[in-house]
């Protein structure tokens, strides 16, 4: 026999679909910092100590954009963002015009399995706010470990990959699909709520 | 009471055994000359096999030859008591390594810090444990005294001048540290322990020995000081193992690591700093020693922490000979400040703080893998960024927007493929560094609704070059 739990606790931690949509929470801990993109997740905000997947079809999309209200509001309070193995060079300029303090982030360079581990690392220690990777071949299982490795570690966890990756199923508890013409986001995926079935307009 | 004595009666052996893989094998010691080889010391399973020490090494032959020989090594005993003395120098300021295979200690000054002298001597005894070395320890009122109660008890603590002269008394004359032809007269005139000796009149004494009879007499009950030379730290730390056998993957040289890196955090301890950089030395038999520097960012002196960093870079590694012999060097021995944590720390139990975090990915990624970004007042893109800006420069005012992703290297934009949305915004930089540049740079659109930021040499024609993406 199992053991009885309040049906209230399931309900609150999402772990029930109710097949309508829930009362909001007033707020979340990690608000995305777009209006209509809190007011359509379960949680009202990132999904906390989890990996959220954010899929864009190329790079300029408005992916990074995505994220920098959320990257500001941790430097600002002290918390450190890594990104493992960026593919880019981060633009010190542009990143501070949006508000991320840069003395409270860290590069990571790796490849391949290294970038892995570093970010499962990184994800484990629970001394990041946030960590940001770009896998290149993540296949169900690295994903599984990025999504236990937040849950230990209470960080966000954030990975880019390639919108084809939709097609397959992730461990992730949150999947955004970003999308280029017209620009908006798409909810694929939100552990404890529908998917809204609108995509949300992206301001460019 | 205010000395202790810390024997190691088999230092020679322990030193051997807990750098062994298998320290329970049957091992002995060997010395001698070639033609005489002799066993020196024994471990328990090699006598159970009927070895005695002294025996020689032929004789011992005919009975066994299951045991393994390693070298007698007197420099090697001379490394471990310098180790050992840095290790006790952790406890007291006064240590003396005056007699061999020993340790003095004054110890009373440092109740206040270590407790009450049963559980100080407790904490010894288990730390010597760990480190390996088999042990007597006696507390007495004076050094000489303490050395020479250790030849014949163990755990002996003597607090004051009456115990002293009661517990001397027993000692049997031939292990009071009497020089050997007065031992063998005292015991030739029947007399078989040290009360005997002190109950005889002094001018008696006087006229029949030498005066350095009395004199040894005189400072065992501490009526005659006795001037100790006292050891002072190095500055840094080297000690080398040697290996039984050709070892050829690192997986076997972590054994020897972990003790390295242990010896390494006891003497760190001892003298309060931490290790900033070490280097391990493979020492092959042909080619020179393979160097492995482990290099830290912060002041570290935690046992584990030292050997997992040392074991990432040594799994790094690529042995190209068999290794002989480990040896760990540190010269750089900063004062050590203990990391500030949080009181009201929200993360979980199991948090890594971010240094040893940072520690963990450099030591496998390598030193340059982890770093921080910082923006320079420059103009150029290329110059715009640095990593691990010492001082960061504020950004120069600009009322353009600047992509978040800079590429490494410009990329030619096919014709057609892009809309120009925006531009040119002219940058004009650099005429007195020789690094000059002149371009206009655009924010343009791809079809699939990408947003770069994209340049052309001011008067030329070519192609544009995309340079960031506004991600």
């Amino acid at each position: 026999m199992g053991a009885v739990v309040a049906l209230d606790t399931l309900l609150n931690e999402r772990r029930v679909w109710k097949g309508q949509p829930g009362t909001q929470p007033a707020g979340s801990d990690q608000p995305t910092g777009l209006d209509a993109l809190d007011r359509v997740l379960p949680g009202g905000g990132w999904p906390e100590a989890a990996l959220s997947e954010i899929l864009v079809a190329a790079t300029g999309l408005g992916e990074l954009r995505l994220l920098w209200p959320t990257l500001a509001r941790l430097t600002a309070s002290a918390e450190r963002v890594v990104l493992v193995a960026p593919p880019h060079i981060p633009y010190p300029q542009a990143w501070q015009a949006a508000g991320v303090d840069l003395r409270w982030l860290a590069l990571v360079e790796a490849s391949g399995r290294d970038a892995l581990w570093a970010a499962e690392q990184c994800l484990r220690s629970g001394s990041c706010g946030a960590v940001l990777c770009w896998p290149q071949q993540a296949d169900d299982r690295a994903l599984r470990r990025l999504q236990v490795a937040a849950e230990t570690g209470q960080t966000l966890a954030f990975a880019y990959r390639p919108l084809e990756a939709a097609l397959n199923p992730s461990p992730a508890a949150l999947r955004i699909a970003v999308d280029g013409q017209p620009a908006q986001l798409r909810v694929l995926k939100c552990r404890g709520g529908l998917a809204p079935a609108a995509p949300i307009a992206l301001a460019r | 009471m205010r000395w202790a004595c810390i024997l190691l009666p088999q230092l020679a052996l322990d030193g051997v055994l807990r750098a062994h893989p298998d320290p329970e094998a049957p091992l002995a010691l060997v010395s001698g000359t070639p033609q005489r080889r002799v066993l020196r010391a024994l471990n328990p399973a090699a006598k159970a096999l009927g070895l005695r020490p002294g025996q020689s090494l032929s004789a011992a032959h005919a009975l066994t030859r299951d045991f393994a020989l390693v070298e007698h090594d007197p420099a090697q005993i001379e490394r471990w008591e310098q180790l050992l003395a840095a290790w006790a120098y952790g406890f007291s300021s006064q240590v003396s390594l005056r007699y061999p295979r020993c340790l003095l200690l004054e110890v009373e000054s440092s109740f206040a810090l270590f407790g009450p002298w049963p559980r100080f001597e407790a904490r010894l005894r288990r730390e010597l444990a760990a480190l390996g070395f088999r042990h007597r320890i006696v507390a007495a009122p004076n050094p000489v005294a303490a050395r020479m109660l250790a030849n014949a008890c163990d755990g002996l603590a003597v607090t004051s001048q009456e115990e002293l002269r009661d517990a001397l008394g027993r000692l049997p004359v031939d292990r009071a540290g009497l020089d050997r032809d007065a031992a063998t007269a005292f015991v030739r005139m029947g007399l078989r322990n040290l009360g005997q000796v002190l109950a005889l009149p002094r001018d008696t004494l006087a006229r029949r020995f030498p005066a350095e009879v009395l004199r040894h007499l005189d400072s065992l009950l501490g009526e005659r000081p006795l001037a100790l030379e006292c050891y002072r730290p190095p500055d840094e730390f080297d000690l080398r193992i040697e290996l039984n056998f050709e070892v050829e993957s690192h997986q076997a040289l972590l054994f020897p690591l972990r003790r390295l890196t242990a010896d390494l955090a006891a003497f760190l301890a001892s003298r309060d700093s931490g290790v900033q950089r070490f280097s391990l030395h493979l020492e092959h038999r042909d080619l020179a020693d393979t160097l492995v520097p482990v290099g830290l960012l912060s002041a570290e002196r935690e046992a584990a922490m030292l050997f997992e960093l040392a074991r990432g870079r040594l799994e790094q590694l690529q042995v190209p000979a068999p290794v002989r012999a480990f040896r760990l060097q540190a010269r750089d021995l900063p004062a050590f400040v203990p990391e500030r944590r949080e009181l009201f720390d929200e993360r979980p139990q199991q948090s890594l703080p971010w240094e040893q975090l940072r520690e963990r990915l450099r030591a496998r990624l390598g030193d340059a893998a982890v770093h921080g970004l910082a923006a320079r007042a420059d103009h150029r893109p290329e110059r715009a960024w640095q990593l691990d800006g010492a001082s960061p420069s504020p950004p120069l005012p600009s009322g353009a927007t600047r992509p978040g992703w800079l590429l490494r290297e410009p990329l030619v934009l096919r014709d057609g493929s892009v809309r120009i949305l925006a531009g040119p915004e002219r940058i004009e930089s650099g005429w007195w560094d020789g690094a000059d540049l002149r371009r206009d740079y655009y924010l343009v659109q791809t079809r699939c609704g990408q947003r770069g930021w994209a340049f052309r040499a001011v008067g030329g024609e070519g192609p544009l070059l995309l340079h960031g993406w506004f991600a």
